[in-house]
């Protein structure tokens, strides 16, 4: 045991409260943390549970499973899920574990308003859940919810949609605050900006974006709900509105929050792959830097998600030029990492082969995106399946598979044991298998022209959508043993050392495993 | 009329290299690749042709720059692992190599943008034009009005039921058929004007590249020239709400004599309707007339049987609207409900056609009324 957590020890720490009330009012930052991860992976298997209806339904052409009105339903809330549910909590959870022990801090600056925080997600989301339930239906105008069909033409349900949209907003501003001033005010002495790991670095950028845009997707759904009860035209023409403005409003949120599901994935692929090549981190300072002007840009790139909506020639260009410069900060990590592999001493442990498939995968989805930032093909592309697997490449083996691979890398740590390594790698390879049968064949049924959103389709599709279908499926049972493995470590298994990976390095590595229910009551100093 | 062509027989690149090589990645070998679509069509306008080859010039600065990226890549994975012995090199950064792969992406990317430019303000240019065609979003079918021809027409979709529900044979223009295409000639401007009446659409035809979307309250301009006669088929491409993915677009492009022949027939067919609504109609001429206006215009949400969809869309059958008060039901289906999705249809239909629904729905499904409505009182209603 490095001495760094003896005082806590001779000092006898009281450990976490007994039962139900333990997790209710707990206000420790890795609980808490644990109760994220736990309420996300549940969200992601509801979530995948409406992509796997809209996948049965598309298997082949024709209605067969679900009429058109269910099938709306499922995809929006399918988006909204994995978007609001699944994707940010999960990054939420991995930031309350990883960012007290990763800067020397005992706890998260804002412990009650973090209990608060997490609090607020299930009742937000039975909420959103139970419009599934009520008379008309739950959402049904996709998670972009485009007025006037989520205003004057949506269901009476909407109005829940909106509290419970409000609810998570409220959540991740809390969330956001607690990691700024945590990190801005809790580094161990000694730990200066650039010396911080790149977790907390694209974290702390993740949440300045949070702080900027959940206001501004506040401000829009409150603005529908004063079209919807009170009477005001925003976004109607009728009244002097403008349903453009909708859109402008929604992506200058929308564009930064895309963002905010991949930057903490950069930090923590950052992580894994000096660790599995034993070597240092290429280009720290690049990262850092990269990190930042992705973040910057992405408040300036909104309207290409609305190059059809008839931008004047000038707003066309303009944002095809920023969403192109895009790329270049983009590129800069994707070579950081592939040149700390080059000549490394690298092996293949689970969480370093989710890294390399993020990597490999990340960055079609990164030239995917590339191909639709050029605004005269985009006419071509926009609202097509190209769109689908674009934003499928980036999020799946893009978010969700860096959250798999920060699970697997830190798992030891949260529960002293290590999980099973060979059945780590049997997730992995169903999940890349399953990944790219469900997402791939999109890029050519998009470019052959099925729109997005529609329940059924024209006959030259079916061959496609019929692989996409069963890859969906090989990749939504995958994940249940993912949860056995999961459930398998925290039971039992080999017990992990204090440092399980050879190549590690960071705060994280110096405390025990399973990390104690308090760390770090007296702060380390870095030299 | 020229020939029909199918979907399968739209213009694609012939072997283009992307198909072979995705044909590496996939191929089973007993499937016929033939009909599996894989890339987007070059269409047959000049500006589908520049969008087409933008689209291949970025596709292969992708795959070169992939491949250098995850060759470089895949060499370290098989050569610099520790199973192998590798030991780690110390190095981390290098400012000089930064710098260039920072430079040569920027580069790559001006050299796109400038094409990219160039066709972009092609496709804005929409002077000059020799045909104007106003195109309305319905939830969920188009409108079409030429305006200097006064032709206008909807346009839904055609392919029954039957072969939805999977109890017919689904042919090959499933779902990318409708009753009334927009023909437009070729060799011309045609200028598009869009809008809507209710929600966001998008008219999408991938051979001509033009996706506009139709927004209500707003007009939206778009054009295209077509090279070659045809049928071109394309589809809504904005979530429009229930039957988004059954509102599709058909464009038949005709050479200039069959164009004005058709647009003749267009104009005499026109008035031979206007005169009908003089005519004395009897209660089951309208309620046959009736219940085809119906299937078009009102069932996709009031339900073919009536019954609409509880909570979405009410129910005429016995419903207080369709049996009691006439003069109320004549005002809902010619204004609308404002703040609900049911539009005004009284300057969608002549007033046979808005006569003849409302005359079906208080007598169909048992509502039986037997009150007939005529086009003298819908035209009446309207203050004619």
């Amino acid at each position: 045991m490095n001495d760094m957590t003896q005082p806590e020890l001779m000092h006898g720490h009281h450990g976490p409260a007994q039962g139900i009330t333990r997790w209710l009012y707990t206000t420790n930052h890795k609980d808490i943390g644990t109760l994220y991860l736990w309420f996300s992976f549940a969200m992601f298997l509801i979530g995948g549970c409406m992509a796997l209806v809209i996948r049965s339904e598309l298997f082949q052409p024709g209605l067969q499973l679900v009429q058109p009105e269910f099938f709306n339903q499922m995809t929006t809330m399918h988006g909204l899920i994995m978007v609001f549910g699944a994707v940010m909590p999960a990054f939420v959870g991995l930031a309350n574990w990883m960012i007290p022990l990763m800067v020397g801090a005992p706890d998260m600056a804002l412990p009650r308003m973090n209990n608060l925080g997490f609090w607020i997600l299930p009742f937000a989301f039975a909420m959103l859940l139970s419009t599934l339930l009520m008379e008309g239906g739950g959402p049904n105008f996709g998670w972009t919810f485009y007025a006037p069909l989520s205003t004057t033409y949506a269901p009476p349900s909407v109005t829940f949609f909106i509290f419970s949209v409000h609810m998570m907003g409220i959540s991740s501003i809390m969330g956001a605050i607690n990691v700024i001033a945590t990190i801005l005010n809790m580094r161990a002495p000694g730990m200066t900006m650039m010396k911080m790991p790149l977790f907390v670095w694209t974290w702390l950028i993740t949440a300045f974006l949070l702080i900027a845009v959940m206001p501004v997707l506040a401000g829009v759904i409150t603005m529908m709900l004063m079209d919807i009860h009170f009477g005001t035209s925003f976004f109607d023409a009728g009244g002097g509105g403008d349903p453009v403005l909708f859109q402008h409003l929604f992506w200058f949120f929308g564009h930064p929050e895309v963002y905010i599901m991949i930057l903490p994935a950069f930090g923590i692929i950052s992580h894994i792959v000096p660790t599995f090549s034993r070597k240092r981190l290429f280009g720290y300072a690049s990262m850092v830097y990269a990190t930042a002007s992705i973040a910057l840009l992405s408040f300036v790139v909104w309207a290409h998600h609305m190059f059809t909506v008839g931008l004047p020639l000038a707003g066309e260009l303009f944002f095809m030029y920023s969403t192109m410069l895009i790329a270049v900060p983009t590129g800069v990590k994707v070579f950081n990492w592939v040149s700390t592999m080059f000549r490394g001493a690298i092996s293949f442990e689970t969480p370093m082969l989710f890294a390399i498939g993020f990597i490999v995968l990340f960055t079609i989805g990164g030239f995917s995106g590339l191909m639709l930032a050029i605004s005269p093909a985009d006419f071509q592309y926009h609202d097509t399946y190209f769109v689908v697997a674009h934003f499928h490449y980036v999020l799946v083996p893009g978010a969700v598979f860096s959250i798999i691979a920060g699970a697997y890398y830190w798992l030891p740590k949260w529960t002293g044991h290590m999980y099973n390594e060979r059945l780590g790698q049997w997730h992995f390879w169903l999940s890349m298998i399953g990944v790219n049968l469900t997402f791939f064949p999109m890029h050519f049924i998009g470019l052959a022209g099925m729109p997005r959103r529609i329940p059924d389709y024209a006959l030259q599709f079916a061959d496609f959508n019929m692989i996409a279908s069963i890859g969906g499926f090989m990749f939504g049972f995958s994940q249940l043993l993912f949860l056995y493995i999961v459930i398998k470590c925290i039971k039992g298994g080999e017990k992990a050392e204090a440092k399980p990976w050879e190549g590690a390095e960071g705060l994280e590595w110096q405390v025990a495993s399973p990390a104690p229910y308090h760390t770090f009551a007296q702060p380390p100093r870095i030299d | 009329m020229d020939t029909l062509r199918d979907i399968g027989g739209r213009p694609h690149a012939q072997g283009l290299p992307c198909k072979a090589f995705v044909l590496l990645l996939w191929a089973p070998p007993s499937i016929s690749f033939a009909d599996w679509e894989l890339n987007m069509p070059v269409g047959v306008t000049e500006i589908s042709e520049s969008v087409y080859s933008l689209h291949m010039t970025i596709f292969w600065i992708c795959v070169v720059i992939a491949l250098i990226v995850f060759g470089i890549m895949f060499w370290s994975i098989f050569h610099h692992r520790k199973s192998k012995g590798a030991k780690p090199a110390e190095f981390h950064e290098s400012t000089t190599v930064e710098i260039i792969w920072t430079i040569i992406p920027l580069l790559i990317l001006v050299g796109m943008a400038v094409p990219a430019t160039a066709t972009l303000r092609q496709m804005y240019d929409t002077s000059e034009a020799e045909v104007d065609i106003q195109i309305t979003g319905y939830q969920w079918k188009w409108r079409y009005q030429y305006l200097n021809e006064e032709i206008d027409f909807f346009s839904n979709l055609s392919t029954p039921k039957e072969q939805i529900q999977n109890q017919a044979e689904k042919t090959d223009t499933y779902l990318l058929e409708v009753d009334n295409p927009l023909v437009l000639p070729v060799g011309k401007k045609v200028r598009f004007l869009l809008t809507s009446n209710d929600v966001i659409h998008s008219w999408w035809i991938p051979d001509f590249a033009v996706k506009k979307d139709a927004i209500p309250g707003f007009i939206n301009e778009a054009w295209t020239k077509i090279d070659k006669p045809g049928t071109y088929r394309g589809q809504c491409a904005e979530l429009c709400g229930k039957d988004h993915g059954f509102m599709p677009i058909v464009v038949v492009a005709m050479n200039d004599n069959d164009y004005s022949a058709w647009v003749a027939q267009q104009q005499a067919a026109k008035q031979a309707k206007a005169a009908s609504a003089e005519k004395e109609w009897t209660l089951a001429e309208l309620m046959t007339k009736g219940e085809q206006v119906y299937n078009t215009a009102c069932a996709a949400c009031h339900q073919a049987n009536g019954m609409g969809i509880p909570g979405a869309f009410p129910a005429l059958k016995g419903s207080v609207m369709a049996t009691q008060d006439k003069a109320a039901h004549i005002n809902i289906v010619l204004n609308g409900k404002a703040g609900t999705a049911m539009a005004a249809y009284g300057g969608q239909f002549d007033a046979v056609d808005l006569a003849a629904v409302i005359t079906y729905e208080r007598n169909a499904w048992g509502n039986d009324t037997k009150e007939m409505v005529t086009p003298q009182e819908i035209k009446q209603a309207r203050g004619q």
